[in-house]
């Protein structure tokens, strides 16, 4: 803008010009029409900020007792990543026993605890919190506009509640172990089990209030406190499903937390409530169960479907194909998720009427999942697409998640679900959905949004190269378990027949791929911290509110009011694309 | 665009609704020197805003402790339908009076607790005392009785566990025992041997569903002395008491959870229709 | 059994086939979608790779496209839907005229008895040609039993009867896996299934000790633990019981209901005698929960089906769809 002050012989004259430069042709203009520009066209220049959340103070109290969410982000994507480490050492036990059918690298009460503590940390202490508590934490203010969540203190306490449920939890796995299989099911749990189950539980039961009050959090947040002309329909895609996600989080979790304490109750005092011995009911655990892990899933994708939205605008510069038909979609599945619990069940002794109703409706939840599929691809038709990591690892997901989410129709299916049900193909069907999935969106998210977090920006070959060792590994890893399941090889077996055993080599082999994958971005990250390019507020050019703010973010996330009238996804309007 | 300054240097602006393009002139904020209406915390923009956002908050926590309970309650109203009998014998055993007294007990509570949120609607600090205080008097109350109750079900050998319905001798009118033809003393159980199992579920359900109500109550007394301590220093007033209104809210449930608990629990076939 | 690698699993069981036309549709359908989605991906990427800074016009929403494809997925998924609930009714039909094989699944082994009274353990032979029905529980933990080769699953549940039924085609020896994770020898509760001719199994049912047919077991049960007293000459008479239609009273008093006498109800009369007393008798019957096992439930029952009415004989039910459970 320029700015006039009356002329003296002494007086400066000071006149600030906006000049917009191509930075492939270094042509440039002299932009008249400032007053009409949005905001989204001007060049901030590439510093960091002097003062921004992460160097406002350096005490370990102000780390430990912030309200801002975003320390608090920082913190839980600094104890997620610890819990993954333990559920991927937990995983490369179990495929290196599965190398051999002999059980020959542990013993059989070694191997149960191994894969029992593998599915608990990585459900329970990975995968339910990661996308929500890091980046959700850290974007939902911002990409609303807010200073910050509606209750910040419930924040931290979320945050503590989780430390304190992994704290019992890794008690449990180190003092003892745990051998009951993450799902817990009762007799054997309740009755037979000689390992640490109550504190385990104890442990899954804490978290379970930290991810009730993240959901009650974002509920609020998204209801009460956007910015002014952000209606509903101008949210991003990352809202709305993490608004998704929270309703499920709030209405599914307290049922899982009354149930394992009824558990805890019955180890503890011998009651009689999912005991036959006692005249109790084992399918009722698994009911009660599977009413909170079926929609946990669905906890476990929409956060990863939120992320994949924003990439895929951004880097085919389009807003998605069909927003309405995406946010719905995100909506229903959280409501028809509810609804498919007995699909797990449908062996179990479950009523024939009841196993028919649960199989179509679980068919009618994958209908959303693939309308969403569908329109993340049409919106890259007629974009101008661009393949950086975190691209590589939304297209990572659409193709895994489209296999995984095929391959549940196979498990909706009754007459199948009863020759593969507990079996590998079980085993790899979660796996390309949660890993092939949820995980690699999350990849994508903190690489996508590293530069806002940190301000910096991670060396780009090193992302697509682990992209594409995760990509292949992954592959490696789990689709020969299809296979195995069709074979016959039933899960959480230690030893297996010997004609079982090429595939489970391979399935190895591709393990140690993916392990290096998986490991890179660990470092290359932490080196960006000191060494990586400096990011600028909005390196990859996009939309949405959060790149309107310096990078990293200031405490209170905005300097000025950011601009809300264009949004969602105004990629069309923009006059100059931004490149860094 | 208007004329705002864009403001790099200073240290926080505060996310002022009226700034932005196509808005009036912003407030002069220059971060120290605020016009803060009391009792705002700093994330939102004005008291109605924080005031809807805290009170649809409990709400949000209100449905999750629906769900909670749910649960319980969903598996023991299954049992209910499987061991009708059992059951019907086993809360027969509760003292329905003694329930029904506890009920109005904790009715009155809910009252005096509106009478609270009332008395801080109008920023009469005494008013919210006294009212706490009745309030925490009747819900102590409510826990005395219970732990009364426990003792009861204790002395009956009803406490699901090992000892559960080991009987109780039988004596003769001098107070002998009353020997069986084996010459062994005779045992009065509560449960004949099909119903002993069904029975401890019942109860394992009771102290299940009445215990977690129970702790909920103890934390809702911890709320409302915090609740009291905060009036006593002055820190409501009648334009800002959203704390009192929410921890009514949670009261509130709390009683409704023992609404539906009562019936549950006490209340089955006491008109004797059915039989044991 | 496969020795060696292969990606194709034996078909061994009348169902088998049709399971896996079922499967390779829906692996056809994957392959279809997979194929797509990633070429979709591939050809976008390339084709509109960013050549230069000009910005792509604004997306098109297209009603017409989300109706495509939401209506065509729902159809193909009504197409799955029905031809799985198909099959999967037919398995679970009771079926006519079965073998009768009583499986208990205990920590860590499978113990089987033929209707003859031959017992096994950990193997099952069959004869060809014939329907095979499981009756299927567990003495501790849920275990599950599966014979992939015959394409066939069901959990051993504590506390209840499961039941499923199979036509074995394919003479061979088959894997049987414990398949519900149950504690420490999980992977070793495995077993084989041998299908054998009908000759060939005749022969090795005569060539086996033939112990004890469970109704025989069953009938001396009947007498040693005191059933015979209210059950035989005088009281309520066991012939022509099993799988009739009765009404109760639960504890003998209050509303009247009905029920069929099948293998839950006879069990739970026995462990829980008071629940359900049939009409016009007194709640006298006392529980046998503490002095007997699962497998001499088992025999009970047996012995309690083989009783006829004079007058009616007993005929399995034909079209009911028979599953135990809620």
């Amino acid at each position: 803008m320029s700015r006039q002050s009356s002329v003296g012989s002494e007086d400066v004259i000071r006149i600030n010009v906006l000049i917009d430069c191509d930075y492939k042709t270094a042509h440039c203009r002299l932009i008249d029409d400032w007053r009409t520009m949005s905001t989204l066209n001007i060049i901030p220049t590439a510093v960091e900020p002097s003062e921004n959340y992460l160097n406002i103070e350096h005490t370990v109290k102000s780390w430990l007792l912030t309200k801002d969410h975003k320390r608090i982000a920082v913190l839980y994507l600094i104890s997620i990543t610890f819990f993954f480490i333990i559920g991927g050492t937990m995983a490369t036990l179990i495929r290196l026993e599965l190398l051999t059918p002999q059980g020959d690298l542990m013993t059989p009460e070694t191997y149960n605890k191994v894969f029992t503590m593998h599915g608990v940390f990585m459900i329970f202490f990975f995968l339910i919190p990661s996308i929500p508590a890091t980046l959700g934490n850290f974007l939902v203010p911002l990409m609303i506009g807010a200073r910050d969540l509606a209750f910040p203190r419930i924040n931290l306490l979320s945050w503590y509640l989780y430390i304190i449920g992994g704290s019992l939890a890794l008690g449990a796995a180190i003092w003892g172990g745990l051998d009951t299989g993450w799902t817990f099911y009762t007799p054997f749990s309740s009755a037979y089990s000689q390992t640490n189950v109550v504190v385990a539980l104890l442990g899954i039961f804490v978290a379970g209030f930290s991810s009730i009050l993240t959901g009650l959090n974002f509920l609020v947040t998204i209801h009460k406190m956007r910015a002014p002309g952000l209606t509903w329909f101008k949210l991003p895609l990352f809202i709305w499903s993490h608004y998704a996600t929270s309703v499920i989080m709030l209405l599914g979790t307290p049922v899982v937390a009354i149930t394992l304490s009824l558990v805890i109750l019955e180890r503890t005092l011998n009651l009689g409530i999912f005991n036959p011995e006692a005249g109790g009911d084992p399918v009722l655990f698994q009911h009660l169960f599977w009413f909170y892990s079926h929609p946990a899933v669905y906890i476990m994708i929409l956060p990863g479907m939120g992320v994949v939205s924003e990439i895929i605008a951004c880097f085919s510069r389009k807003a998605i194909f069909g927003y309405s038909m995406v946010a719905a979609a995100s909506l229903a599945i959280a409501f028809l998720g509810f609804l498919v619990w007995g699909h797990h069940m449908f062996i179990t002794s479950q009523s024939v009427f009841a196993g028919l109703i649960f199989s179509f409706l679980s068919f009618l939840v994958a209908i959303p999942s693939a309308v969403k599929v569908f329109n993340w691809t049409a919106t890259l038709w007629k974009g101008s697409v661009s393949l950086e990591t975190p691209m590589l690892y939304a297209f990572g997901f659409i193709g895994l998640f489209t296999i995984g989410g095929l391959t549940g129709l196979f498990l909706a299916s009754m007459a199948t679900d009863i020759h593969l049900t507990d079996t590998y193909f079980i085993v790899a069907h979660f796996h390309y959905v949660m890993v092939g999935g949820m995980v690699l969106a999350y990849l994508a998210g903190v690489h996508f949004w590293w530069p806002k977090i940190t301000g910096r920006m991670y060396p780009e070959w090193l992302g697509k190269f682990a992209a594409f060792a995760v990509f292949i590994g992954f592959n490696l890893t789990f689709f020969p378990q299809f296979l195995l399941g069709y074979l016959g090889m039933p899960r959480r077996y230690h030893a297996y027949p010997v004609e079982f055993q090429v595939l489970n080599v391979l399935s190895t082999a591709g393990a140690s791929v993916l392990a290096i994958g998986f490991a890179l971005p660990l470092f290359y990250l932490l080196w960006s911290l000191k060494y990586g390019k400096i990011a600028g507020p909005n390196p990859y050019g996009a939309t949405g509110l959060e790149w309107q703010t310096s990078s990293p973010p200031t405490i209170f996330n905005f300097d000025t009011p950011p601009d809300t009238s264009d949004q969602p996804y105004p990629y069309h309007k923009r006059e100059v694309p931004l490149e860094h | 665009m208007s004329t705002n300054t864009i403001s790099a240097g200073e240290g926080h602006l505060a996310n002022d609704p009226h700034a932005g393009p196509g808005h009036h002139a912003p407030v002069a904020n220059d971060g120290h020197a605020h016009d803060h209406p009391y009792g705002l915390q700093h994330q939102f923009d004005d008291v109605e805003q924080q005031r809807e956002a805290v009170t649809i908050g409990m709400w949000a926590f209100l449905a999750t402790e629906l769900m909670f309970f749910g649960g319980a309650i969903a598996g023991y109203v299954l049992y209910r339908n499987t061991y009708f009998h059992a059951f019907n014998k086993a809360s027969g055993y509760e003292n329905l009076w003694v329930g029904c007294a506890n009920t109005c007990v904790l009715l009155v509570s809910s009252l005096t607790m509106a009478l609270a949120v009332y008395a801080a609607h109008k920023g009469n600090k005494w008013g919210i005392i006294k009212y706490l205080i009745f309030t925490m008097i009747l819900g102590a109350t409510f826990l005395g009785v219970k732990a009364y109750e426990y003792h009861h079900l204790y002395e009956e050998h009803l406490i699901p566990g090992k000892n559960f319905d080991k009987g109780h001798a039988v004596l003769h009118a001098d107070g002998t025992p009353k020997l069986d033809a084996a010459g062994r003393p005779e045992v009065h159980h509560l449960f004949t041997p099909g119903e002993r199992k069904p029975g401890m579920i019942f109860f394992s359900f009771y102290f299940a569903l009445t215990g977690v109500h129970a702790l909920h109550m103890v934390v809702g007394l911890g709320l409302l002395t915090w609740i009291g301590i905060r009036t006593l220093r002055n820190e409501f007033t009648a334009g800002y008491n959203n704390p009192v209104e929410i921890t009514g809210l949670y009261w509130h449930f709390v009683d409704i959870a023992w609404i539906f608990l009562y019936p549950l629990l006490y209340l089955i076939d006491r008109s004797g229709s059915v039989g044991h | 059994m496969n020795q060696g690698f292969t990606i194709f699993l034996d078909q061994a069981s009348e169902i088998a086939p049709k399971i896996d036309l079922l499967y390779y549709f829906l692996t056809g359908i994957t392959a279809f979608f997979t194929i797509l989605i990633f070429g979709v991906l591939f050809v976008a990427a390339y084709r509109f790779r960013r050549r230069d800074n000009k910005i792509p016009a604004a997306t098109n929403t297209s009603a017409l496209l989300e109706l495509i494809w939401s209506v065509i997925p729902l159809g193909i998924c009504f197409v799955i839907f029905f031809w799985s609930a198909y099959l999967y009714i037919d398995i679970y039909k009771a079926p006519k005229d079965p073998l009768d094989i009583h499986v208990v699944g205990k920590q860590w082994m499978w113990k089987l008895q033929h209707p003859q009274g031959n017992r096994e353990i950990n193997e099952l032979h069959v004869p060809t040609g014939r329907v095979v029905q499981l009756t299927i529980s567990s003495q501790d933990v849920i275990h599950s039993f599966f014979v992939p080769a015959f394409r066939i699953k069901q959990d051993a549940v504590p506390g209840r009867y499961t039941r499923t039924s199979f036509t074995p085609t394919k003479p061979g020896v088959y894997h049987l896996f414990c398949n519900e994770y149950c504690g420490t020898w999980h992977s070793s509760m495995i077993g084989k299934v041998v299908v054998m001719e009908p000759d060939k199994y005749e022969a090795w049912l005569a060539g086996t000790m033939p112990g004890e047919a469970p109704a025989a077991s069953g009938q001396k049960l009947f007498q040693s633990l005191g059933c015979i007293t209210c059950h035989g000459v005088q009281g309520p008479s066991m012939a022509g019981l099993y799988m009739s239609r009765r009404k109760y009273q639960s504890n003998g008093l209050g509303a009247e209901h009905e029920v069929i006498a099948d293998d839950d109800y006879l069990r739970e009369s026995i462990l829980r005698s008071t629940e359900k007393v049939i009409v016009g008798y007194r709640p006298i019957m006392p529980s046998f929960r503490e002095q007997i096992s699962e497998d001499q439930v088992q025999q009970l029952i047996a012995y309690i089906k083989s009783l006829q009415h004079p007058d009616q004989p007993i005929k399995p039910p034909g079209n009911v769809i028979e599953q135990s459970g809620r």
